[in-house]
């Protein structure tokens, strides 16, 4: 599903340039549930940002379900992400003045479908991360843990390839993280490829595979056996 | 632009960004609002200033005589100048090819006129026919003084509406006899003045019975002169003022009157002052619409600003839109979308508010100076249209630069 070879990036800091990725090579097989971890400086975000397309690459190749990401233009990454990918951000990231069905139909939008099959995709997204009753609601009137689902639901929406989540659990308390985690493991158990960046190790423990980054490489990479998320509620 | 789904994400966005919405609005109504006013009111003033010389006859050449102030071939300055019916004569024997119309007048003020029980203090003016267009007035019944009243030095009068209403009251005064200083004269019309009351009490009588009547002998006191008409405005008013100064030196070698002696003999030239006042007229309304314009600019820059709040504030909405698939082209049609869409229709409210009190309360000033403020509608339109248009410009780099973020660094923005 993903082939990285040889990934760097560097960013410039006036006349210092920091090297941030030094080389990374790995492969994200389809349906895999990895998490990514490592220190804050790490590289994991730049890592992640490039796997989203947010951020390119200086050298190196990555190649997404067999289609190379090399110098798209604005417009196409902008396609490929819609179809693509999935994003979880860490503080969720809802348009504040959007009811929570409407943050949900938004990829959507963007892959123009009419506006009733938009939304009742949007609902059945929202019912499955189990927010129905919450639709009409504003981001602000929902928990934390309530708008990471709706934030769950939308990357859901455009039925991607890859989910990319990063930090999803960073602004959740510890139950409220675990059922989140639970969420996403169910999402795994469905087939769906899910990339999770941490730094915290039990979250870790609830994917299946390990990714450490030091200093811009890959220290590690181990298969683990998965806690589920469920049994430590 | 036909796009429902994206009128519906506008309509959306402005109903929940009120505050915003409505400050983008103002400024640009506000903008429309007060050009379409000063405008307006430009334009009133020329109409007021237009309207204050519909009084007379617009190319009317006045001329009164006065006191000299120089000494001058032996004559000691303080001498009164009266005018004669020979200096009328001499002016249409010399001048006779150019003039159009004109009229001597012998007045005399606050004389008494009575009918029945009625009287009143009145000016009463002997006069020539003509003296009817040169001082634009029209009969409301009868008729005016003719040939044939100066010939005979008939008693006949042609009342103002306001001596008509002082003295008869509701009746007809056609054919009655009015009594001034002991003298009977017939009316034989009544008329009105566009210079108002004033000049509506007054009476006017044949210039030859005035002087035989009230002593005048030979007495003219004023001359009312109007010249044939040229092609242009502008060869109206060359003529007009050579005639000026050709008159002027006319009546002062007749008088014995100093050349350089100001205060003689007076002309008064309209058509000379209706230039200057025209003039005049065209600068104030190139001042109104460069405060106009000026006030347009401030819109624009207000809009301008605003749309870069606007930006600056959606910054991580962009990026989040960005992340979930928006391409740029949306990300800037949106923006412009909802910008335009506020301004043309803050655009039109400050346009149908001025327009409004232009209509409405417009006719309601009553200042001379000020009249009919109205506004040209297309005008109007087209400054709408250009703010619009600034606005789209203006909004439209700020939009730019905001799709050209990347999503990451959007997203970061806290």
């Amino acid at each position: 599903m993903i082939e990285i070879s040889n990934l760097h990036k560097s960013y410039k800091m006036g006349a210092n340039s920091l090297h941030v990725l030094k080389g990374i090579n790995f492969s994200v097989a389809e349906g895999e549930l990895l998490s990514i971890m490592g220190s804050s400086g790490s590289g994991k975000s730049t890592l992640l940002n490039i796997l989203g397309m947010l951020d390119e690459a200086d050298e190196g190749s990555y190649v997404l379900d067999g289609v190379p990401i090399k110098n798209l233009s604005e417009k196409q990454a902008a396609k490929y992400r819609n179809k693509f990918l999935g994003f979880i951000f860490q503080s969720f990231n809802l348009i504040g003045y959007k009811s929570a069905l409407d943050n949900v139909a938004l990829p959507l939008y963007y892959q123009g479908l009419a506006r009733g099959e938009r939304m009742d995709r949007a609902m059945s997204y929202l019912e499955k991360v189990g927010l129905a009753d919450w639709a009409g609601h504003l981001p602000n009137e929902l928990s934390g843990g309530q708008k990471q689902r709706v934030a769950i639901a939308r990357a859901l929406a455009s039925d991607p390839k890859v989910l990319l989540a990063d930090e999803p659990t960073g602004a959740l308390d510890t139950k409220t993280s675990y059922e989140v985690m639970d969420l996403i493991q169910e999402i795994n158990d469905e087939g769906r490829t899910i990339l999770v960046v941490t730094h915290e190790h039990d979250i870790a423990q609830m994917t299946k595979r390990i990714v450490n980054l030091k200093d811009g490489v890959i220290i590690e990479d181990t298969v683990v056996s998965q806690v589920r998320a469920l049994e430590n509620v | 632009m036909f796009d429902l789904d994206r009128w519906n994400e506008i309509f959306e966005t402005i109903r929940k960004n009120k505050l915003r919405t409505f400050l983008t609005g103002l400024s640009v109504a506000s903008g429309i609002f007060i050009l379409v006013v000063l405008l307006g009111i430009g334009e009133g003033m020329r109409n007021g200033i237009a309207r204050e010389f519909e009084q007379d006859a617009s190319n009317l050449i006045f001329v009164w005589p006065g006191v000299t102030s120089k000494e001058y071939k032996g004559l000691n300055p303080g001498r009164r100048i009266q005018m004669k019916n020979e200096d009328y004569n001499q002016l249409l024997l010399l001048f006779g090819d150019r003039i159009d119309k004109t009229a001597g007048t012998f007045q005399n003020w606050g004389m008494v006129l009575t009918y029945g029980k009625e009287n009143g203090s009145y000016d009463v003016r002997g006069s020539f026919p003509a003296y009817q267009e040169l001082e634009n007035i029209s009969l409301t019944s009868g008729r005016f003084i003719d040939l044939n009243d100066l010939k005979n030095s008939e008693k006949t009068m042609v009342i103002g509406h306001r001596v008509k209403l002082d003295l008869f009251k509701d009746e007809d005064p056609i054919g009655k006899m009015v009594q001034v200083s002991g003298v009977n004269f017939k009316v034989v019309g009544v008329y009105t003045d566009p210079g108002g009351e004033r000049e509506e009490s007054r009476v006017v009588i044949p210039i030859t019975t005035a002087q035989k009547a009230f002593g005048g002998g030979t007495n003219v006191d004023r001359l009312y002169i109007t010249l044939k008409p040229e092609d242009s405005f502008d060869a109206s008013v060359a003529a007009s003022t050579q005639f000026s100064k050709e008159l002027d030196e006319f009546l002062k070698s007749r008088h014995t009157i100093a050349p350089d002696d100001n205060s003689a003999i007076h002309i008064n030239n309209t058509l000379e002052n209706a230039k200057r006042f025209f003039t005049l007229m065209d600068m104030i309304r190139l001042f109104f619409w460069g405060v106009g314009i000026c006030t347009i600019i401030a819109g624009v820059v207000g809009v301008s600003n605003i749309m870069l709040i606007i930006v600056k504030e959606r910054t991580r909405e962009i990026g989040i839109r960005k992340a979930l698939g928006a391409q740029p082209l949306s990300i800037i049609a949106m923006i412009l979308h909802e910008s335009i869409f506020v301004t043309a229709i803050a655009g039109f409210l400050g346009l149908i508010f001025s327009l409004a009190l232009l209509e409405f309360v417009g006719p309601l000033i009553e200042t001379q100076y000020i009249y009919n403020p109205t506004v040209n509608f297309t005008v109007a339109i087209n400054t709408v249209v250009i703010l619009v248009l600034a606005g789209a410009i203006a909004g439209f780099f700020p939009a730019w630069r905001a799709a050209r973020i990347k999503p990451i660094i959007a997203l970061r923005d806290e």
